[in-house]
């Protein structure tokens, strides 16, 4: 027993992820921010859609919102708008975030609404066995890209740093103790922060595409994240299957809930 | 001195995360598919093992003496 699992609803344990999962590791470590901050369960509230990593919100021991299919954001906003005081944190997978609820994400950056939201990439629906997600790398195989897909996938990050974002991080499984201090920061930024976490599925993913077991795909994280500073020296055919981790972006810009507040106010006769 | 390595069956799926990245190679999986320790006098308490196993049922402590 540890100190971070006072974060997880333990009568609810063993998970029902599948052997090697990578959700489990993510989820330690958002349980390890949360206690790194101290937060309060009663005033931290934990929404996700849907997909195995949405499962996620069912094991952490806070209020938590299960949501519809790409639709944890849109959930989040409403809370933290009817009570701006809490710490409103996201979980979702790439499908969730990017496929169906791409929309909700690019509006929630644009808004910059103190939300932290936590994308389990695993480049893949899980849950309903394995079809391309928008984040899919060119070229994998998925049960609807049988050949390789043919998509280019989104970068994540770039998409929420273009949309508005104020704060961008990327984490691996793999380098499970600094995605803690992402997350942590994430959660303090006050405004939309996004923490990419690249996971591995080894059943509907990592199989199918020969990237081993689960530890070979760890394996494939700790040789191709590179932290930002030294990606930046790659020359370009040095880059390949490389990509960039730690906090790839920061800015300050007005808070939705904040600017939200100054207009009720305005409404109700204050100035 | 000692280092005490718990292990909690009831948890573990027997994916071999741990005992992938044990640079000690003293962990296995047994007949049901769960960890066991094969020698944990060779253990250095790097806490790697622990840090990576999905389901919480590796936890790795330098034992305290009483
Ligand atoms: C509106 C709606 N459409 C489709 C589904 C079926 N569905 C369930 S999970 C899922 C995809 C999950 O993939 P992802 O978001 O990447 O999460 P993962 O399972 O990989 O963690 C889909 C399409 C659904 N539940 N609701
Ligand atoms: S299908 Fe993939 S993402 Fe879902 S629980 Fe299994 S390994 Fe994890
Ligand atoms: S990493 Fe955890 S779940 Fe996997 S074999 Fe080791 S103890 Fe079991
Ligand atoms: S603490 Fe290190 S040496 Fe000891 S069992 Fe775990 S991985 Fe192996």
């Amino acid at each position: 027993m540890r100190s971070y699992e006072k974060y997880f609803r333990m009568n609810r344990l063993p998970h029902i992820w599948c052997p090697g999962c990578g959700n489990g590791i993510v989820m330690k470590s958002i349980a390890k921010a949360a206690e790194q901050l101290g937060l309060d369960q009663d005033n931290t509230v934990i929404v996700s859609g849907i997909g195995c990593s949405s499962r996620a919100s069912g094991y952490m021991n806070f209020d938590t919102l299960h949501t519809a299919h790409g639709r944890a954001i849109p959930f989040a906003t409403g809370i933290k708008l009817a009570n701006p005081k809490l710490k409103v944190i996201v979980i979702t997978g790439d499908g969730d975030c990017t496929a169906i609820g791409g929309n909700h994400f690019i509006h929630g950056a644009r808004r910059n609404i103190d939300l932290t939201v936590i994308l389990f990439n695993n480049n893949i629906y899980g849950m309903t066995g394995g079809q391309a997600s928008p984040l899919t790398p060119t070229g994998k195989k998925a049960t609807t890209a049988p050949f390789g897909s043919v998509d280019t996938a989104f970068d994540p990050c770039e998409l929420a740093k273009a949309a508005g974002a104020s704060y961008i991080a990327r984490g691996t499984a793999f380098h499970a103790k600094p995605l803690v201090d992402l997350i942590a920061q994430g959660i303090s930024n006050n405004g939309f922060s996004l923490v990419e976490a690249i996971t591995q599925c080894p059943i509907s993913y990592g199989r199918r595409n020969k990237m081993g077991d689960a530890a070979g795909m760890l394996k494939w994280m700790s040789e191709n994240a590179v932290p930002l500073a030294a990606y930046e020296k790659l020359a370009e055919e040095q880059k390949g299957d490389k990509f960039p981790i730690g906090v790839l972006y920061q800015k300050t810009a007005p808070e939705y809930s904040a600017e939200y507040a100054k207009v009720i106010k305005l409404a109700q006769g204050g100035k | 001195m000692g280092i005490e390595i718990t292990t909690l069956k009831e948890r573990c799926k027997g994916c071999n995360i741990c005992a992938a990245f044990c640079p000690k190679k003293i962990l296995a999986m047994d007949t049901l598919g769960k960890v066991y320790v094969t020698d944990e006098k060779a253990c250095i308490n790097c806490g790697q093992c622990e840090l990576r196993c999905p389901d919480y049922a590796i936890y790795v402590e330098k034992k305290v003496e009483k």
